[in-house]
């Protein structure tokens, strides 16, 4: 463990003088810090996220191919497409000379210093993809012009959005995932696409849709903007469409490229004779309409609602005590809930309003099509519309429309209040993930750090334009200092700790689902009231 | 302040680095029968707790002072008492007498860091970040830059929330700190009293203290000792007896009992050094077994000596000029001729150098840098011992990254920068060719690097040789021990040829 140890500290100590010797060099800096930081944290406390991981790396390193999709001697089946699976096969064979055993299918709950080690590695080395992801992000992206110092440059700004995420740190470093490098892969297609390069961008999407599928709510805005400005290739002057620049081979180039990313990922197991397995593992639609803690959307509003009838009709007795079933949502395991008052709701449901949540922004993006930007709102729209919307529904899942905010969020004024308070809601509804009380600073600490900087350092890059906030949003964010008080602070020391255990949960929940139905709802009006790009140009 | 919510990021990043330091094990988990620092400051709780002022010092049937006895200040045994009462509350158990020693458990050991962290926030922090926003002469990102710096310093992170020193020193040099502001700022009462909190809280504080004296006594001089200077003086020595008093004051009731804490403080009957420390005695001890020739008490006359000798120059220099830059410049030398020659010296007394060090960084970002780095790394037995290999790398390199691009150390390697101009104009009237000298210092560095790199490598992947189980550990201490030899005469060279610095320093800005 410590010959790996120092290896890996020797590759970063490199790293460091590198970054030593060109002195000045923020990115690095800010790249390196954050990087150092994950190190700290790999003593923290893991889920069994945790356990997921190391049951794949068992299964994709000690079986054949075609046992990948069956495998069920683990709770923790393999439910990701196949790139990410062959992703989990690759860094078995590193893992191998950490500790073999871990790699067994039947050493269940395996956990060693050295497997810790490997893992929480595995997800720090490959956030390098993310970092990369950040720096063309940062090349491609024009933000306000504003002062020489470098604290106030949009770009300084920006890559320390991404690079110190809260959500991603705590998510991937200390609950355990590989956010991160997928994001990355996002966030570089976005800057592919960016860059015109729109091809790449294509591949990379299509690549990281094999690898999370959770990726297929944003897969409209790839669809329709590579469609509309990428196969045709121009515009009447007015910005609307002109059929006739149609382009066959773009169009084609564009499908082989998909079709050849989904043949490399789905063919083996279609040569198997396996894909309806593939697939009933990839969604599983017996999972509750709920994730165990309500995920901060629509549908906690909804079911909160609910809760509130129920209790009103108890007390004035129009409600049949028998007939209320007793399971509170938000104890116990996932699974199946009826609404007591309100109509139960069912995938078909959730989905047909998930789409027309979408819709109006595809539309967005078709008739007045704003070059990438547009784009980039749409995409954050349609990831946000799922999160309002979607089935089983989990709270990381704000990671998705967050990270591509910050791009926005150094653009204008009014996007970047949007920004804050979709992370500051969203980054808070993440804290029920550390329950434990040695992360409780680390997670307080890291929120402060991050609300802090984002909030300031954009106020700053505008100061000289309209506040960002106006009197409710600040009120409604700083509410948030109250209710962690109550939630961790007060409510275990009060006798109501054993009757209603799920108060904080349902609090924070309801809290945030405001805050975030609140700035979906902003970003929507400002995506349709803005004038199309031919208009902003002459302004 | 236009920029302080970058400061306030600055301070959190400082917190959340110490807090994650503090997930890691501490000196003595789970290693019975003695346990390591931890269980000796929990123990202080206990004895503080359960027993009567009185016997706190003495060995008695309730208070075996084999076993972890109380040898630091009362100011540390009070402040032991208070988080054993914060303790009762929570959990008694944890400070019952007899029954709890070695009393380990997740939830004591959140409570012992969060103790640690909240003596930080209250003392440390606050006067580092004081410290800061008071110097003029930098700018704000600069002092925002060396807050950053500050707090990122390994030693005194990895020593307070890794090992657990068995006595906070976030708070006695904190308090040292708030002296040396108070001090520079001409507040100077406000500065002797907390300088006097500080030694009544350790009393390694002592090393600080010449400098301190002479500093005070060199404004008197200078007030002229006839007019204001004496009343100065009086107030000073009016304040400092008195913060004694008060702090004594339980102890001062029977001869006995003050004679006993002394006895308690200074254990001249310990050998010169213990373990292994980087100072001069134990690093030459490789060729020259001191400690087995001499009889115990020339040992003690021969250290004094040394000691006193290596830090009078610099001392008489600060009385006769007493200037801040002076002062701080003559706190790390002072303190590392006591660490590097005086009685009965632990590893983590370099703390007590590090943090005049952390204050000059700015001036001196360079040669500073290279020190808090030699200096943690001195420590590095301890720390393997401890298991905290991985946070010291890994808080060892943010704090490289943090100095290195906040001051871009290695472009401020001219003479100048190094502040040696003015020792290498006089040495140029003898020899007119002695241009070399930031050449050879850098050239150092890297070598000094370099063997600190592969020392680490060497310990901690190769076994040492049977016959000698000690040798990693004795090269680490003998290479600081030279790294900290070659700066006591940088620092003394800065000192004494400040003076021309001092009468027109319009010429070298």
């Amino acid at each position: 463990m410590r010959m790996k140890l120092v290896g890996v500290g020797g590759a970063t100590a490199m790293a460091a003088l590198r970054v030593a010797t060109g002195a000045g060099n923020w990115f690095s800096a800010l790249a390196l810090g954050v990087t150092l930081l994950k190190c700290l944290l790999i003593p923290t406390y893991h889920s069994t996220d945790f356990e997921v991981h190391r049951n794949w790396l068992a299964i994709t390193h000690s079986l054949p191919i075609s046992q990948w999709y069956y495998e069920a001697t683990s709770e923790w089946t393999l439910d990701y497409p196949p790139f990410f699976a062959w992703f989990e096969y690759a860094l078995s064979h590193v893992a191998k000379y950490f500790d073999q055993e871990m790699l067994n299918v039947h050493n269940l709950n395996y956990s060693s210093s050295r497997t810790l080690l490997f893992q929480r590695f595995s997800v720090i080395f490959t956030d390098a993809l993310f970092v990369y992801a950040v720096y063309e992000c940062c090349k491609c992206i024009e933000g306000k012009k504003a002062g020489k110092e470098l604290t106030e440059k949009p770009k300084f700004i920006l890559s320390a959005l991404l690079l110190w995420n809260f959500g991603l740190l705590i998510v991937d470093h200390i609950h355990f995932q590989y956010n991160g490098f997928l994001s990355g892969l996002m966030l570089l297609s976005i800057a592919r696409l960016f860059q015109k390069r729109h091809m790449e961008g294509a591949f990379l999407f299509a690549v990281l849709l094999h690898f999370k599928h959770i990726y297929l709510y944003v897969a409209p805005a790839y669809g329709i903007y590579l469609l509309r400005s990428y196969c045709f290739t121009a515009n009447k002057p007015d910005g609307s469409i002109r059929w006739n620049s149609f382009s066959f081979v773009r169009l084609i180039s564009l499908g082989l490229i998909v079709f050849l990313v989904s043949a490399l990922s789905l063919g083996p197991f279609l040569a198997l004779n396996q894909l309806p397995q593939v697939f009933s593992r990839l969604f599983p639609f017996k999972r509750g309409l709920c994730h165990a803690y309500w995920a901060p959307n629509f549908w906690a509003l909804y079911s909160a609602l609910d809760k509130v009838l129920s209790v009103i009709g108890l007390e004035l007795k129009l409600l049949d005590p028998n007939k209320v079933p007793k399971a509170s949502m938000t104890s116990g395991l996932v699974q199946q809930f009826q609404h007591t008052v309100l109509p139960s709701v069912t995938p078909l449901a959730t989905l047909i309003c998930t789409l027309i949540a979408i819709l109006p922004s595809i539309f967005c993006l078709w008739f007045k099509p704003q070059g990438p930007r547009g784009f980039l709102r749409c995409l954050i729209l349609c990831a946000l519309s799922s999160f309002m919307f979607g089935w089983h529904v989990h709270e990381k899942a704000i990671l998705l429309a967050v990270l591509p905010m910050s791009l926005l969020s150094v653009g204008k004024a009014g996007d970047a209040s949007i920004f804050l308070i979709l992370t500051t809601t969203g980054h808070y509804s993440l804290f029920p993930l550390l329950f434990t009380a040695p992360e409780l600073p680390i997670k307080i600490l890291l929120m402060l750090l991050f609300t802090i900087y984002s909030i300031s350092s954009l106020k700053t890059l505008f100061r000289k334009e309209k506040p960002l906030f106006n009197w409710m949003e600040t009120f409604y964010l700083l509410g948030l200092g109250p209710l962690e008080v109550f939630c961790e602070f007060v409510f275990p020391f009060t006798s109501w700790k054993l009757k209603y255990p799920f108060i904080p949960l349902l609090l924070t929940s309801v809290y945030c689902a405001v805050g975030i139905t609140y700035a979906w709802f902003k970003l929507y009006v400002s995506a349709l009231s803005d004038p199309p790009v031919g208009k902003t140009k002459k302004q | 302040m236009e920029k302080w919510y970058l400061m306030t990021a600055v301070v959190l990043i400082g917190l959340t680095v110490r807090w994650t330091v503090s997930l890691n094990s501490y000196s003595g988990a789970g290693k019975p029968p003695m346990f390591g620092d931890y269980e000796a400051q929990r123990h202080w709780q206990e004895i503080t707790f359960n027993l009567p002022i009185k016997q706190w010092y003495f060995n008695s049937s309730d208070n075996n002072l084999q076993y972890w006895g109380l040898d630091y200040p009362p100011l540390t045994a009070y402040h032991s008492l208070l988080c054993a009462y914060v303790a009762e509350f929570i959990n008694p158990d944890w400070i019952a007498l007899h029954t709890s020693r070695g009393y380990e458990s997740q939830a004591h050991k959140l409570f012992m860091r969060t103790t640690v962290l909240i003596a930080d926030l209250l003392i440390y922090i606050p006067a580092v970040v004081l410290y800061c926003c008071c110097l003029k002469e930098i700018s704000i990102k600069k002092r925002i830059a060396k807050v950053l710096c500050i707090l990122l310093y390994p030693g005194l992170i990895l020593i307070d929330y890794g090992h657990f020193q068995n006595i906070y020193n976030s708070v006695s040099l904190g308090f040292a700190l708030w002296g040396v502001l108070g001090v520079c700022y001409d507040w100077d009462l406000l500065g002797s009293l907390a300088f006097c909190l500080a030694i009544n809280y350790k009393q390694m504080e002592l090393y600080h203290s010449l400098p301190f004296f002479c500093f005070l006594l060199g404004k008197c001089f200078k007030k002229g000792l006839k007019g204001k200077g004496f009343v100065l003086l009086i107030k000073l020595v009016c304040t400092v007896v008195a913060a004694f008093l008060l702090c004594w004051l339980p102890f001062f009731t029977e001869r006995e009992q003050t004679l006993q804490v002394l006895r308690r403080l200074f254990p001249v009957d310990r050998g010169l050094f213990e373990d292994k420390v980087a100072n001069v005695w134990c690093s030459f001890s490789v060729f020259l077994k001191i400690k087995d020739i001499l009889p115990h008490h020339i040992q003690i006359i021969i250290s004094f000596c040394f000691t006193f000798l290596s830090l009078l120059p610099a001392c008489i220099k600060l009385t006769l000029h007493p200037s801040p830059k002076g002062f701080k410049f003559t706190l790390v030398s002072c303190a590392l001729s006591f660490f590097l020659f005086s009685f009965q010296v632990h590893e983590k007394s370099i703390l007590l150098v590090s943090l005049p060090v952390c204050l000059v960084l700015s001036e001196i970002p360079f040669m500073s840098t290279w020190f808090l780095l030699v200096s943690t790394f001195s420590m590095l037995p301890l720390l393997l011992k401890d298991e905290l290999l991985m946070p010291s790398v890994v808080t060892m390199m943010a704090f490289f990254i943090a100095c290195a691009t906040s001051f871009s150390i290695f472009e401020k390697t001219s003479e100048e920068e190094l502040q040696l101009k003015s020792f290498s104009i006089s040495v140029r009237k003898y020899f007119p060719c002695f241009t070399f000298l930031p050449r050879i210092i850098l050239h150092l560095f890297l070598f000094s690097v370099i063997t600190m790199v592969l020392l680490t490598l060497m310990t901690v992947t190769l076994d040492p040789p049977q016959r000698l189980p000690d040798l990693f550990s004795v090269l680490v201490c003998f290479v600081s021990c030279l790294n900290f030899l070659f700066f006591w005469v940088y620092f003394n060279i800065i000192i004494m040829w400040d003076s021309k610095n001092g009468r027109n320093p319009k010429k070298i800005n």
